[in-house]
């Protein structure tokens, strides 16, 4: 069983390799840790220097001759630099989708694999749930959840956790439904295994390649929603480095010309989710050809 | 075929049920009295009587329930706390704006979504299947509200083509019927209206198609490569058909199928993308109304909008499973 | 076949991208508003963008002449006083008509103003008629004597009664207008006014037409339209266009592109208000006899709701003071488009006290005082923070969150709290908030307006509090009182800077600015008058 996993990773490690889009998409989710975890030693400034310097309110970057040195992405309305308040953004948006995604899997795969693996009446409960929370666009969803919850990013995650959870269910539900008909399923339930062993030992185990696929494919859309909410003032409050927050609060000086308190966190976005989905697709492309697309 | 659509209909009614539900315990779920919740903090202590009456809130949940879903169905929303007017009414006034511009959006998806899926199929591994299929993994992956924000600064601010926020110019007179401006200036005659009023639509409805037109470029172009290398499409060739032919009149045809549950699908994110879209552009539709809702905590309205945006995505999604059993003659609808 | 497409095409794509818009014979002004009305009644509203589509559609017995708070005749004709101050009779004018074509007589100003004060008025319910209980809770009633003579009865002597006649709040419906209409009719507004209402698609525009009937001369303006655009870029992008032909609350941000543009013309006036930071002293009155008093035996102090330990400490108060770089906000946030404050109203009211020495920005010192408070590590606070721009302060959220770093360097973690406007201002007014940022544009140009609304322990009302700090200081009040009874004006400015003094060093506030008006319209606009108060008339305004 051990070596046979080893060879697995090895082999995907190896068929990852062949994937030009992938090993881009996974440079670019490295970077994007990398930001994250060492967003203190890069980060030329703080992201929120206190007491503030607003004398360097709107200040450009690099490509100005009026630019501060220190500052190479330019400041934003209240003086902070963009650059380093992108880079603990890092922290802030990956740590969120983290968070969400891990509250979609956790709640997923136990309404899922319950659903697939005892069918029935169950399984009919579930689903209709599932579908039932289907019927509503999940941006919309989460919106939502926010207005019962409240605003923050603590309850945005927690909203987009939600959120994602019939997705994961229903991709955790149709894997245990195939591996429940294999023939060493059949097996261990002969031989008096109880239901516990065999989701722990035998079913759940064989799903995890749909789990991570999909799992990094969500990553990127929670990444997306997470932002979205803070561009609507439902996600991450003041002084929360966030992306979304960011742009919302900074577009409206594009007019005034200062372009780039907007520009550079909406760039961040785009790379980091552009980076998730390349990965997950070619993730999916070597772990799950059935799901291809 | 009859019993398929039946079946599928009846189907809805729970669905539609947990909707519903959903709804109502948004209300019994928000901090505090309902009966505060919907009337608003400033009303009076009248007006929270009768409302606790109207909806009943002395008896039990289920009763509130039945008698809430009651007057749901016959079109009766509540009242916004902001405005005071019905909700039902707020909502179909802002209805036309929203359906104009995610339709709009619709077709600019499908059309450049589809026509980029083809050519990149039928010339795979080409310059245009590389830089199409590298755009659409851009599309899929941007976020909508700074791709508005991004196209308002180029066309608007800077080269100043077209206008970044509202519906109509001001300067032109015109006489709204149904709500939809380019419906209503063509009944009318009114070309000056039309111009401005597409011209209004053009940012926010690219800046929204993005997304569904790189889903739909993307699935139209596995579902074409899949249908070529089918055994029929192996015999057009063989028989001597033009590739031109080949592709154009047989394989598309087939391939549009799965494309057509993806545009389906797409159009309830597209209601989605609504909400961002609408607030970046100053778009008086539905997305911009329950997002300010939601800000001014006016849960009835918030209610409304949820069980309208729920019911039409239901909707759209049922279309789609009908037409999508009309073109495919491979489903058995059992 | 396939060029001729192509040139169609491109024909469409020529005309969708082209600039020009159809120029029109009409003289309409298109007005760029923040944000939409909330109701069209003029006796219910109490914010800046329903004002100021009233303005246009209404008139009361009374007006301000263009550009100052002095009272001239409007609806009524002349006026006279009884010797108490306590009667007033108004003469109305003949022959006047609303947009409805109802007359204009007693009928119609009695029915304006008893749905307001009379509870058992078959029109009270259909409103809430907040602004009566605010600035006409002296008024007893509004009798009429015949068809073109009305009487006002108050309770009590008020000096300033009629400036305050001047005010929106008291502009005359028609009556026939309401019965049609009952619970909708703030949906269709009716006045006397210069301009008649057409339309109101609610988050977009609200049109207004000339009224050909007007008593005056007609309005130059064919049209008037008020487009909602929130967004200060998107507004001023839309006049730079020409799409519309004024904005209000433009970016100070984008002050040098406007001054650079010569079809813009930027219309500024130091503005009659404050904006500022109230921290809550921890107590307040229950006015439990309805009468804006406090009486000093029947109505103790209690707890208000947002009690703060720390706040209550008059060190802790005056570290904050001293821990906000006050000049660098007014420099870099306000943009110069406001002056630095240091007193609770406008230095060209009467009564300002200018000997006064701001608190410095020192936040060495104020951390120092923060540990003589007892407080050497700081504390956790919480800051109300307005959801929307104001005259007195253009971008609330940006204030709080430089105020948020500041008071971080002292060691002071803030919290933000927002909610909706009308929520915000009610939990406030009840004494929820430990600190919260708000201000005060003046009605009427008086001092009192400002002191006694704000700073008087009266104000300290648990649930309808004008003094955001519950500072319950008896000897301002009394201060307070004194001067408003006093008809000498040098008596009452020496009352007025006294008072000042003892607010400056208890420190209930962090003044931030006092924030001119600003307006910009295209150059062909002319005729527009900045008000000290901020409304907006366009009656003399025309196109050229």
């Amino acid at each position: 069983m051990e070596r046979t996993r080893e060879t697995k990773s090895q082999e995907l490690i190896r068929r990852l390799k062949y994937n030009k889009s992938a090993v881009f998409g996974l440079a670019i989710v490295v970077i994007l840790i990398l930001c994250a975890i060492f967003a203190n030693f890069i980060a030329p400034n703080s992201p929120t220097p206190s007491p503030p310097e607003l004398f360097k309110a709107l200040k450009p970057g690099f490509w100005s001759e009026d630019g501060i040195e220190e500052m190479p992405l330019g400041a934003d309305g209240l003086g902070r630099c963009v650059l380093s308040r992108i880079l603990y953004g890092a922290r802030v948006s990956l740590t969120a989708g983290f968070v969400a995604v891990g509250i979609a899997m956790i709640l997923g795969i136990t309404f899922g694999t319950i659903a697939g693996y005892y069918g029935g009446w169950v399984d009919a409960v579930v689903m209709r749930i599932v579908d039932i929370m289907f019927a509503f666009p999940a941006l919309l969803l989460a919106i939502v959840i926010v207005t019962v919850l409240g605003q923050g990013l603590d309850k945005a995650m927690i909203a987009i956790g939600i959120v994602y959870t019939p997705q994961m269910a229903r991709i955790i539900r149709s894997s245990v439904l195939y591996i429940k008909e294999m023939e060493y399923i059949e097996v261990q339930k002969a031989i008096g295994s109880s239901d516990a062993r065999i989701i722990f030992r035998h079913v759940l185990p064989n799903s995890i390649a749909p789990v991570i696929v999909y799992g990094t494919l969500m990553l990127a859309t929670a990444i997306l929603d997470c932002a979205a909410l803070g561009f609507l003032g439902l996600g991450a409050q003041p002084p929360i480095p966030e992306w979304g927050a960011m742009l919302s609060k900074s577009y409206s000086y594009i007019v005034s010309g200062a372009w780039w308190a907007a520009t550079f966190p909406g760039i961040a976005i785009l790379l980091s989710v552009i980076g998730l989905n390349l990965l997950g697709d070619g993730l999916r492309d070597i772990l799950d050809p059935r799901l291809k697309t | 075929m009859k019993w398929y659509i039946t079946k599928r209909l009846l189907m809805l009614i729970p669905v539609l049920l947990g909707v519903s539900i959903l709804a109502f315990s948004l209300i019994r779920l928000a901090p505090g009295d309902p009966a505060v919740t919907i009337a608003g903090e400033h009303a009076s202590p009248q007006v929270i009587n009768s409302i606790r009456e109207k909806y009943g809130l002395d008896k039990p949940l289920t009763t509130q329930y039945w008698i809430w879903l009651k007057q749901v169905l016959r079109g009766d929303l509540g009242r916004s706390i902001v405005s005071n007017e019905y909700v039902a009414k707020e909502i179909l006034e802002r209805f036309p704006n929203t359906i104009e511009l995610t339709l709009v959006s619709m077709i600019f998806a499908i059309t450049i979504g589809c026509i980029a899926g083809i050519i990149s199929a039928s010339r795979q591994y080409s310059v245009f299947d590389y830089s199409f299929m590298g755009l659409a993994i851009f599309g899929v992956s941007m976020p909508v509200f700074w791709l508005g924000i991004m196209l308002m600064m180029i066309f608007g601010v800077y080269l100043r083509w077209l206008p970044i926020s509202g519906r109509i110019s001001m300067m032109i007179s015109f006489q709204r019927i149904t709500g939809f401006y380019l419906l209503d200036s063509l009944i009318t005659g009114n070309f000056a209206a039309f111009i401005s009023s597409l011209r209004y639509l053009i940012l926010p409805s690219v800046a929204l198609s993005t997304i569904p037109m790189a889903t739909i470029a993307r699935v139209t172009r596995s579902s074409m490569l899949e249908v070529l290398r089918q055994d029929f499409i192996r015999t057009e060739r063989a028989k001597g058909l033009p590739e031109r032919m080949v592709i154009y009149k047989h394989a598309v045809r087939n391939a549009m199928i799965p494309v057509i549950t993806v545009i389906g699908l797409n159009f309830g994110l597209l209601l989605a993308g609504a909400i961002l879209t609408e607030t970046v552009f100053s778009w008086p539709g539905i997305g911009r109304y329950v997002v300010n809702a939601v800000n001014m905590r006016d849960y009835p309205v918030v209610q409304g909008c949820v069980l309208f945006f729920a019911s039409m995505f239901v909707i759209v999604n049922l279309l789609t499973d009908i037409v999508y059993v009309y073109i495919d003659p491979r489903i058995h609808y059992g | 076949m396939k060029s001729k497409l192509f040139l169609v095409l491109l024909l469409t794509v020529g005309l969708v991208f082209s600039l020009v818009s159809a120029a029109s014979a009409e003289n309409i002004l298109v007005f760029g508003s923040s944000g939409d009305a909330s109701r069209l009644d003029p006796g219910d509203v109490t914010d800046g963008e329903s004002i100021q589509r009233m303005d246009n559609i209404f008139e009361g017995l009374v007006e301000y002449e263009a550009g100052s708070v002095l009272i001239k005749p409007c609806l009524a004709t002349s006026w006279e006083a009884s010797a108490d101050g306590t009667e007033i009779v108004f003469n109305l004018r003949k022959g006047v008509k609303f947009h409805d074509g109802t007359d204009f007589n007693a009928d119609a100003v009695v029915f304006s103003f008893a749905r307001q004060y009379d509870s058992n008025h078959p029109y009270n319910q259909y409103g809430e008629w907040a602004y009566w209980g605010y600035m006409f809770g002296d008024v007893d009633k509004m009798e009429k004597i015949d068809d073109y003579t009305v009487k006002l009865v108050l309770k009590r002597p008020n000096a300033s009664i009629m400036t305050s006649l001047a005010m929106f709040t008291v502009n005359i419906v028609s009556p026939t207008n309401a019965e049609k209409y009952k619970e909708d009719a703030f949906k269709h507004p009716c006045g006397t006014g210069p301009f008649k209402f057409v339309e109101w698609v609610k988050d977009d525009h609200i049109t207004l037409e000339a009224n050909e009937n007007y008593w005056r001369e007609r309005a130059k303006l064919d049209k008037l339209i008020f487009k909602v655009i929130p967004d200060p870029s998107a507004r001023l992008m839309a006049l730079e266009v020409g799409e519309v032909q004024g904005i209000e609350y433009p970016n100070p941000a984008d002050f040098e592109r406007i001054k650079a543009n010569k079809d813009l013309v930027l219309m500024s006036q130091p503005g009659m208000n404050i904006g500022y930071m109230a921290m809550n002293t921890g107590y307040g009155y229950i006015d439990e006899n309805k009468n804006g008093v406090r009486d000093l035996d029947s109505e103790p102090l209690v707890k208000t709701p947002g009690y703060f330990e720390p706040l209550t400490k008059k060190k802790v108060r005056q570290a904050i003071n001293m821990a906000i770089d006050k000049q660098s906000i007014v420099d870099n946030i306000y943009m110069g488009t406001a002056i630095k404050a240091k007193n609770g109203m406008p230095p060209f009211m009467l009564g300002y006290n200018d000997e006064i020495e701001d608190y410095p920005y020192d936040p060495a010192k104020a951390k120092q005082l923060l540990t003589e408070a007892g407080y050497p590590d700081g504390f956790e606070v919480t800051l109300y923070v307005m959801p929307v721009s104001r005259p007195y302060m253009f971008d609330p959220p940006k204030i709080g969150e430089a105020i948020q770093s500041y008071l971080a360097a002292v060691g002071i973690t803030v919290k933000f709290y927002q909610v909706d406007w009308g929520t915000y201002l009610q939990e406030t007014e009840a004494g929820n908030h430990q600190m919260c940022l708000l201000g005060w544009t003046g009605d009427n140009g008086d001092p009192d307006n400002f002191m006694n609304v704000l700073y008087g322990a009266n104000a300290c009302s648990i649930g309808a509090a004008g003094n955001y700090a519950f500072y319950t200081n008896n000897t301002v009040q009394e201060l307070l009182s004194a001067a408003l009874a006093t008809y000498d004006e040098e008596k009452r400015a020496t009352y007025y800077k006294k008072a000042q003094e003892m607010i400056h060093e208890d420190a209930g506030w962090v003044y931030l600015a006092h924030s001119t008006q600003n307006i910009v319209f295209r150059t062909n606009v002319k005729g527009y008058v900045l008000n000290p108060t901020s409304r907006k008339f366009f009656y003399p305004v025309w196109i050229e």
